[in-house]
């Protein structure tokens, strides 16, 4: 069963998320990929480079910088990963260095239709 | 297997029949969830081994291992269910190898012995990861045996509504993937907390109705006591079970004192003591001693200080000095403002009441409290003792303004016209 961990980081001013250093992510991701449960996994360049894309009943494109945060959290990146159940994938998000220091994170199962 | 000669006659049968699914539905429900990974299944495939024992037990009489019937019943129930539908089985098998990935094998059926699941469901259905008036609505369902009308009923909202809330919870044990099982050693401390509370906030919600026409709700009272020895049986070990199960049965035990002949409140100093629950509170006193011997839990004390007060013979031989101490033990396992309350009211006992007005007016911004009924009716109290009768008035009044149910406010008023007339 597939999960997504959706990493809402808190970030400092400086854009950096509060609470851990590169190496606990380092530390992280090696395990996640070691423990054979890595399906994939980004992490988010900042915020002020996002831009939104919408497309109205006419057809017609706008595209907007942003968007902006309006709370202190920000997604920062996510994994999506391979266990059992939603206790297991509850262990990997609180273990991850995005579930302290203000951040958290929101585990979603992946939709399955087959 | 054969069918079992008949054991008893078929006028016992019917009540029989109902006692026994009383009993069974949940280990049932257990057993079969654990096997197949599904709760929709499970409950669809009880139900069905229930209709089919309605049908046959009159007539043939209630087989000698009645749990196994239904047990074998609903198994192939399942099984038929299953080769019906090739998709759904598909998608359990897939369950089924994972759930094998990582817990042990279900332990296999001696024979007429069913193993007992109870405790993974109980786990499941009190997961952190559903709403808590879905796991409470679950427990009561699948563990307790109501039917979603008496679940519905239990706590006042249309069948409609719980129906939709039970269906919604089982969407996502199923779709989210709750487990069943019960967490290892070192995540107990962490969950078995969340199922002690499902069980508590049904009785208290029995005890002390937050709504409605009636003061106490005995059966909804009653349903979380058996729970709680249902999870004393599977759990005989565990003081905070024990400490749960002994502080329900030494409140409840007050029970027929608690109101008079036309259903209003009587306080713990004007109840007849005699109409208390005396085999009731001998039970809930062997399993304090068990809940307290070692470093106590927060039920454990609570069970502690009931178990004083069915002690005593009043309120003035009540031994108030060991009652502050167990909610300053309390209060630090337990800082919350309703602890900090009890604890003021205790003092007022022990102390007189201006030193118990004194810490409850310290409590006065707490927002738990300022529509906290029962905080404004001590505080009532207490100024009326000191005679600060215009204070006392104004008290009272917000003590109305606040009462939950109706014997609730006619206590009040009661208390508000004898001031008025003394003023």
């Amino acid at each position: 069963m597939k999960y997504l961990l959706l990493i809402n980081a808190a970030v400092t001013p400086e854009g950096d998320v509060e609470g851990c250093t590169p190496a606990d992510w380092m530390a992280y991701d090696k395990e996640v990929r070691d423990a054979g449960i890595f399906v994939s996994g980004e992490s988010l360049a900042d915020l002020v480079t996002a831009t939104t894309v919408q497309v109205d009943a006419d057809g017609r494109r706008t595209v907007t910088d942003g968007p902006f945060a309006e709370t202190r959290e920000v997604l920062g990146g996510f994994y999506v990963i391979d266990v059992p159940d939603l206790d297991v994938a509850l262990d990997w998000a609180a273990r991850c260095p995005g579930s302290r220091g203000g951040s958290n994170i929101v585990v979603r199962p992946v939709a399955d239709f087959g | 297997m054969p069918d079992h000669p008949p054991t008893m006659s078929t006028e016992h049968s019917v009540g029989m029949v109902e006692q026994v699914f009383r009993e069974e539905r949940g280990r049932l429900l257990a057993a079969l969830s654990r096997r197949f990974g599904d709760l929709d299944l499970a409950e669809e495939v009880t139900s069905e081994a229930i209709e089919i024992a309605l049908e046959k037990w009159p007539v043939d009489g209630v087989p000698p291992k009645p749990g196994a019937w239904l047990m074998t019943t609903a198994r192939r129930k399942a099984v038929d269910r299953l080769r019906r539908d090739k998709t759904y089985a598909a998608r359990l098998a897939v369950l089924q190898v994972e759930a094998d990935r990582t817990g042990p094998a279900p332990a296999a059926d001696v024979d007429g012995e069913l193993p007992d699941d109870r405790l993974q469901l109980f786990f499941t259905c009190a997961h952190p990861a559903l709403p808590a008036e879905d796991r409470v609505a679950l427990t009561l369902r699948c563990l307790a045996g109501l039917t979603t009308p008496e679940v519905a009923r239990a706590f006042l909202v249309p069948t409609a509504t719980m129906a939709k809330r039970i269906v919604r919870a089982k969407k996502k044990i199923r779709e989210a993937r709750i487990p069943f099982r019960v967490p290892a050693a070192d995540e107990l401390p962490e969950r078995l907390p969340g199922v002690l509370q499902v069980t508590y906030s049904i009785f208290t919600e029995g005890y002390a109705a937050s709504s409605g026409a009636e003061l106490q709700r005995v059966d909804l009272a009653e349903e979380a006591i058996r729970l709680a020895r249902i999870l004393h049986g599977l759990m005989p070990a565990d003081r905070e079970v024990a400490g749960l199960l002994a502080l329900m049965l030494l409140i409840h035990a007050r029970r027929d004192a608690r109101t008079g002949p036309d259903g209003e409140l009587v306080l713990l100093d004007g109840q007849d003591r005699g109409r208390w629950d005396r085999a009731m509170i001998e039970e809930g006193h062997a399993l304090v001693l068990q809940a307290i011997t070692g470093p106590p839990g927060p039920y454990g004390v609570q069970a502690a200080i009931a178990s004083l007060h069915d002690e005593a013979a009043d309120v003035a031989t009540t031994d108030w000095p060991q009652i502050v101490a167990l909610y300053d033990v309390l209060l630090a396992l337990v800082p919350s403002p309703v602890v900090a309350l009890n604890r003021a009211a205790a003092i007022a006992l022990r102390d007189g009441p201006e030193a118990g007005l004194v810490l409850l007016d310290e409590l006065t911004d707490e927002p738990l409290l300022r529509n906290y009924h029962p905080y404004h009716l001590a505080r009532a109290d207490l100024l009326q003792r000191l005679d600060r009768l215009p204070e006392a008035v104004a008290a009272y009044r917000e003590a109305l303004e606040t009462a939950g149910t109706d014997p609730e406010r006619r206590h009040v008023e009661r208390r508000l016209r004898a001031l008025e007339d003394d003023c």
